[in-house]
């Protein structure tokens, strides 16, 4: 088997926001890369510039220097290819959790007939646990549902890549923990390369091939770990010793990030 | 009682007995017709008016129709311009508030002089005057705070700024917009009726209360009031019957 091709690359990206105190950086020569139907977690101190991330990767955004690249093409504007949740599910609420699932679909170019699309839709509301409320509006679902439904809306076109800005974030734990196993249903179902935004360093470890730990402002990647779980993932194998020793690390470096602890070999 | 019938009764209930209230009032305190009319002289008058009342109804009906819709354009239009552009809506903004201060009863002479003759022509450009200001206002909110999210699923997607207006921002901002509407069909109603009244021309509901004012029929001039009213009341639930078809996804059942 020949190794996977780098899918999310991004070099020297730095960016920085015009303020009134004049200019803000936010990145400074970030360097990170995902190899294709991987699922890679950022995580970082608040205010780290994850979100200017996400919005650089999709596209939304310029960096003011450096390059990214989705699938050996330069990003210049946002493409089709990408999917995308937000913590706030952003619903239309005067469509049907059917016709919100579908948006993506009357905006990209997509060889689906009619009835085809509807099917892969009620598929994918079965894999998220949503059968049977495909006409329901979305203020008739609670936050979880309307999560659920957010995500099958942002991978309906068969996206390359997903990109998720704390999807979850807003949800109660249970919830959250449910929805981690949904996305993990979700990857065996159709690959794609993932990129998680997050701030809970359990869901990172328990999603996510790699971690990375971005700095304080302005950014780069301060650390990357390798998630080293074999096999299908279950809750369960949070609470091993491999696992608390992965969070120990993380929460060690996230300390760094928000400049509490000195690095060990700063201290000498 | 079910739901519809009480939304059906209840109203015949309220202004029937408003009315009697009424009768009562003008019986007990016997007040002469010049002082106030009670709601028993008012019958003779539509039917001997009948057919005036329908013809003069249906000149204000139409005529604050073409002025409210023209009021929707406009106003819609204006509130695009401002909701999308910082610059438009600063500047925009307070041209808007004065030329809203002014009475519109001022600006009919003045309409009446600059389109000597074109009555129809002026009072449906009173009725719009009068009527586009909170459709422009509510549409520039609805636009201006649209969360960038909503654009942000489409955008990412590679989607035109038509097609982010078209798909998310005009639908969402119909709630406001219906909101705004309710508001200025009863003031384009008002425009109608200032033209009608202050600068006389012989069509509409105003010319048949001035008919009333001038013969010295008072019992006429309250029966054009109601006419007025029932007119208001016509529009109104024709503006909330759009809305529930449009915008019908906003309203939350009471639960």
């Amino acid at each position: 088997m020949t190794a996977p091709s780098t899918m999310i690359e991004l070099k020297s990206v730095s960016h920085a926001y015009d303020t009134k105190a004049g200019p803000l950086p936010v990145l400074d020569a970030l360097d990170m890369q995902v190899p294709e139907n991987s699922f890679c977690a950022v995580v970082g101190p608040s205010g780290c510039g994850k979100s200017t991330l996400t919005r650089l990767v999709s596209g939304l955004m310029k960096p003011n220097e450096g390059e990214v690249w989705l699938h050996d093409q330069l990003v210049k504007s946002p493409r089709p290819t990408v999917g995308m949740a937000f913590q706030n599910p952003v619903l239309l609420e005067w469509r049907t959790i059917m016709d919100n699932i579908l948006l993506p679909l009357e905006i990209v170019k997509h060889s689906l007939t009619k009835a085809e699309a509807r099917d892969r839709a009620l598929h994918l509301l079965e894999l998220v646990g949503l059968q049977g409320f495909e006409n329901k509006r979305p203020s008739e679902l609670s936050g979880g549902m309307r999560q659920r439904a957010s995500l099958c809306r942002s991978i309906i076109h068969k996206p390359d890549v997903l990109i998720l800005d704390e999807p979850f974030g807003a949800l109660d734990a249970f919830t959250r923990e449910d929805l981690w196993c949904t996305m993990h249903d979700l990857r065996a179902e159709e690959p794609f390369t993932g990129l998680l935004i997050t701030h809970d360093l359990r869901e990172s470890v328990f999603l996510a091939d790699q971690v990375i730990v971005m700095s304080g402002r302005p950014a780069h990647a301060q650390y990357v770990l390798d998630v080293d779980l074999q096999g299908k993932r279950t809750l369960d194998d949070l609470y091993t010793p491999k696992a608390a020793e992965m969070l120990a690390t993380l929460r060690e470096q996230i300390q760094i990030a928000q400049g509490r602890t000195a690095p060990a070999e700063a201290a000498e | 009682m079910t739901d519809t019938a009480r939304k059906i009764v209840a109203p015949f209930v309220f202004i029937i007995g408003i009315l009697a209230l009424w009768e009562w009032a003008v019986w007990y305190n016997d007040l002469p017709d010049f002082r106030m009319a009670s709601p028993t002289d008012l019958i003779p008058r539509y039917i001997r008016f009948w057919d005036l009342f329908l013809e003069k109804s249906w000149e204000t009906l139409w005529r604050t129709v073409v002025g409210l819709g023209l009021a929707v354009i406009v106003g819609t239009l204006i509130g695009m311009i401002m909701g999308f552009s910082r610059f438009a809506r600063e500047g925009l903004y307070p041209i808007l508030v004065g030329f809203n201060a002014i009475p519109k009863a001022t600006v009919v002479p003045i309409v009446a002089l600059m389109f000597v003759g074109q009555h129809d022509f002026n009072t449906i450009l009173i009725a719009y005057m009068i009527s586009f200001f909170p459709i422009a206002v509510s549409v520039s909110i609805g636009l201006s705070t649209l969360e960038p999210e909503y654009r942000d699923i489409l955008r990412s997607l590679g989607a035109s700024n038509f097609t982010i207006f078209w798909k998310i921002a005009l639908p969402k901002t119909l709630p406001e917009f219906f909101g705004a509407l309710k508001v200025a069909v009863t003031l384009a109603f008002i425009g109608t009726n200032l033209m009608e009244i202050v600068s006389p021309h012989g069509r509409g509901l105003g010319d048949l209360f001035d008919s009333g004012r001038i013969s010295g029929d008072y019992p006429l001039m309250f029966a054009v009031l109601f006419a007025m009213a029932a007119l208001g009341i016509l529009l109104f639930y024709f503006v909330v019957a759009l809305e529930r078809i449009f915008a019908g996804w906003a309203e939350r059942s009471p639960t």
